[in-house]
């Protein structure tokens, strides 16, 4: 019946001239204004110590577009991006179609329903070490590295966080306003990741104090933190 | 002597055929449509996991079992699920305190029973595991059990012949993925039912109760059926029965994965169904028999000070009290689940 449903949709479109096309989101990560680089660069927390980033992985879901026609276009698809996979960093949303789009947002994470669904395969498949076996759930973000302050041995931090229940619920909704921006002319929008906010406010991390979170304790800080890092860059045309 | 040479030949390649075909379509291991046909017993309540997408099928059921029993899923290839489920014991493991894993390593927790599995909303003696299809990851994943990446394991089934076979089989294309293997063994695990114990058989009027059993039943249902509901024997909740911290394993509980206060030193209630032969008891094995865990329970001088009420409220019992509640739990021992085929090791030949 779905499927039937989706036949006819596609069809209405053609015969109205309509072309359902893609956009791609691009996720560029960066320290400030310093392109990110794994393991090498050395950047400055708000506190002013000193750090590395090893890894940064995390969950983009849910899109929804707001559209002028009232046609809100809603995209549940789950997207897993990695620093270290260069391919991962741009995402393809399919079958967009033509219009007036005000505003996008999506979620940091993974909603509950896939948070509950048994075993899953694709940017879900626990094998891509983005979830929790012992308290069932993704990780919705990764960030590891060293810093000199931290008392881990090794001088390691990882923050590993996840959690979609209250009151340790980690899931954070991200908006932008797109002006009025018209899809036929654009093939790709191009999103600023701004790392440095993970650590930065409300909650200014401090590496001496905090150097691990991979559980629930103290799991919001980190997400209370990251729902800043997003901030739309440019609209290609 | 050409005569001879040909009549030997003949005799060697009928024995081997023979011995090929016995392997392969011994009816004991044989699974059908019916076997995996899902019945949900009468006075059962509608179950929680439903296999809705994850479709009975005897091929994936095949390859569930194979799983189930193979030392594959553990980094060194000694153990497999079936080391410490074992059937004789409803799945748990006979006369271990506490899990085994590789390396001779010894967890921290009693190995629970495989049963009525898809009534449960949660997993693990904390509850952690939401979904029966994502059980099998903390075994296999645990570096004191199975100490193995699920990543690997899958490298492990594409590389061999037999896996590729059967999920072949089981699916109708190459794929070969977690979700596909966690899936397979989701309805192994989840079409294990007990449900004819002989306390299944009287309610049903197919069998009577001796006096004993039958004052065991009503005690049973006075003092202990609110947190062991029938009919699965347990209310899916998360209690502190009594017993107090063992201080060499410092495990509390619910509460260590919630970071909920209340939750702290509570554990899942387990149901009791086949509850003689899952010995010793309590989430850390502590008690060897069920004598002592009435004793336990009777004795509220002893329990944790943080003790559910209900635990409290059940009082001092009789020396016959403790006799007839033990009758009647012996009615909850199901003889064809124990010995059901369709979960037999099928590396063992009958």
């Amino acid at each position: 019946m779905k499927k039937r449903n989706i036949l006819l949709v596609c069809f209405l479109f053609t015969i109205v001239g309509f072309n359902a096309q893609n956009l791609s989101l691009a996720f560029n990560h960066f320290v400030n204004n310093q392109a990110l680089k794994l393991d090498s660069s050395i950047y400055k927390n708000e506190l002013g110590q000193t750090f590395t980033v090893s890894k940064l992985k995390y969950y983009v879901s849910n899109f929804h577009f707001k559209a002028t026609s009232g046609k809100d276009l809603f995209i549940n698809e789950t997207f897993l991006i990695d620093e270290d996979e260069e391919g991962s960093k741009k995402i393809l949303l399919s079958k967009v179609p033509e219009g007036n789009y005000t505003s996008m947002d999506f979620i940091i994470g993974v909603d509950s329903l896939h948070n509950c669904s048994g075993a899953q395969s694709g940017a879900l498949d626990p094998v891509n070490a983005m979830f929790w076996a012992w308290n069932t759930g993704y990780i919705f973000l990764k960030l590891e590295g060293r810093a000199n302050t931290s008392l881990s041995p090794g001088h390691f931090f990882e923050y590993h966080i996840g959690g979609y229940k209250q009151p340790t619920n980690c899931i954070r909704k991200v908006s932008f306003d797109l002006g009025k921006y018209e899809k036929t002319i654009t093939k790709e929008i191009k999103i600023k990741v701004n790392v440095l906010e993970i650590l930065k406010t409300p909650n200014a991390i401090d590496f001496s104090k905090l150097s691990s979170v991979t559980d629930l304790k103290n799991a919001t800080l980190i997400a209370d933190n990251y729902k800043d890092m997003f901030e739309l860059m440019s609209n290609e045309k | 002597m050409k005569n001879k040479i040909v009549y030997t030949l003949f005799i060697l390649i009928a024995a081997f055929a023979l011995c090929n075909s016995f392997v392969i379509e011994n009816p004991y291991f044989k699974i059908t449509k019916k076997d995996v046909k899902l019945k949900i017993p009468k006075g059962f309540p509608k179950p929680i996991y439903t296999f809705k997408k994850n479709k009975l099928n005897p091929d994936v059921f095949v390859l569930g079992r194979k799983l189930f029993y193979d030392n594959l899923l553990s980094k060194d290839n000694s153990v497999s699920c079936g080391t410490c489920h074992q059937r004789i014991a409803a799945f748990a493991h006979i006369d271990h305190k506490l899990s085994h894993g590789i390396y001779a390593k010894i967890g921290t927790r009693n190995v629970p029973a495989l049963q009525n599995l898809i009534w449960k909303d949660a997993y693990m003696w904390d509850g952690g595991v939401n979904n029966l299809e994502v059980q099998p990851i903390n075994p296999i994943t645990s570096p004191i059990e199975m100490d193995e990446s699920l990543a690997n394991v899958v490298l492990k089934l594409r590389a061999n012949k037999e896996y590729v076979r059967l999920f072949n089989k089981a699916y109708k294309d190459t794929l070969i993925n977690s979700e596909r293997m966690l899936k397979a063994l989701a309805q192994f695990t989840g079409l294990m039912i007990t449900s004819n114990s002989k306390y299944d058989k009287y309610m049903r009027k197919q069998d009577t109760f001796s006096l004993a059993e039958k004052n065991g039943l009503q005690l049973f249902r006075a003092k202990c059926a609110t947190c062991h509901k029938e009919p699965l024997f347990t209310d899916n909740s998360y209690r502190n029965n009594g017993i107090k911290v063992d201080s060499s394993l410092n495990d509390f509980g619910r509460g260590k994965l919630t970071e909920i206060e209340k939750d702290y030193k509570t554990f899942k209630v387990p149901g009791l169904r086949n509850v003689e032969m899952t010995y010793p008891y309590m989430h850390d094995g502590r008690f060897k028999k069920l004598k002592d865990v009435i004793e336990h329970y009777s004795n509220s001088a002893n329990h944790d000070e943080r003790a559910d009420t209900l635990i409290n409220k059940i009082g001092n019992l009789t020396a016959q009290q403790k006799k007839e509640i033990l009758s009647f739990l012996l009615t909850l021992t199901d003889k064809e689940f124990l010995y059901d085929r369709r979960f037999a090791d099928p590396n063992m030949l009958q």
